[in-house]
């Protein structure tokens, strides 16, 4: 799955890291939490938020996490969509609910990778 | 063996928006260099952590990061608090950050078992009232 196969599902918009819409997505972690972002996710992974500050985009650089999506319609500011361009991280806002967000991108075959402890 | 780098930095606690800054600096750098993904990916990780917690409990701080040929150390020194029980600190879900921070997306006790997780090596030194110093080493 692409990350413009992404937008397409979840009738998203794509605000930041134009460019690298083709990169492929092999596994997502849904968090608000940044703590378990770090602990927790997987390689080649999309992150889904509903957790909009600067240290969203930090937690994505750190994990090379290949995109950031927004759920419930969370739109970041001038200064995030920023760094996430000078780093060329999508970022994209749906205003679909983290529930239902992970269930359609699941419902397409895009798991949580495997725990590894 | 010779160090091949040595980088410092200031963390500041005025600013949470600016957390990550050094991690971030550091991870450019050592791309730079060649270092292995892997091994970028722990530091990066080890390092991020631990600057949120320079910035949460002990109002910032100093980094030191030296590169060498087969490891890479950084040492995360700060005039806070102090950590009371380091053991409790190391168990996974146990955190003293207050709401404001998990509202931030932090403080959910994982930050230093995943500094450990990530390094190969990991040393707290600790006093209350005095500061806290955490090496770790990252092999190459």
């Amino acid at each position: 799955m692409t990350v413009n196969d992404i937008i397409e599902l979840l009738d998203g918009t794509a605000l930041a890291g134009k460019d690298e819409l083709d990169k492929e997505v092999l596994t997502a972690c849904g968090s608000d939490m940044m703590s378990d972002v770090l602990a927790f996710a997987k390689h080649q992974c999309v992150l889904l938020t509903g957790l909009c500050n600067p240290q969203v985009i930090r937690t994505a650089e750190m994990m090379d996490i290949v995109a950031i999506i927004f759920v419930r319609g969370k739109t970041p500011d001038e200064t995030m969509i920023q760094m996430a361009d000078e780093m060329g991280l999508p970022i994209i806002t749906t205003s679909h609910r983290m529930f239902s967000s992970c269930g359609l991108l699941y419902e397409h075959g895009l798991t949580g990778g495997i725990i590894d402890g | 063996m010779a160090d091949l780098m040595e980088l410092n930095y200031a963390v500041s606690n005025e600013d949470f928006t600016r957390a990550g800054e050094a991690s971030s600096d550091v991870k450019k750098k050592l791309k730079q260099l060649g270092v292995s993904p892997e091994a970028i990916r722990k530091v990066a990780i080890a390092l991020y952590e631990g600057e949120i917690n320079m910035i949460i409990h002990a109002y910032g701080g100093k980094i030191k990061v030296t590169i060498s040929e087969d490891a890479i150390t950084l040492i995360l020194a700060d005039k806070g608090p102090g950590i009371a029980d380091v053991e409790k600190a190391m168990q996974a879900g146990y955190s003293t950050a207050p709401d404001k921070v998990r509202s931030l997306g932090f403080g959910a006790g994982m930050g230093l078992p995943n500094m450990k997780k990530n390094s190969d090596q990991m040393d707290i030194q600790t006093e209350l009232g005095v500061g806290t110093t955490v090496t770790m080493v990252i092999n190459l």
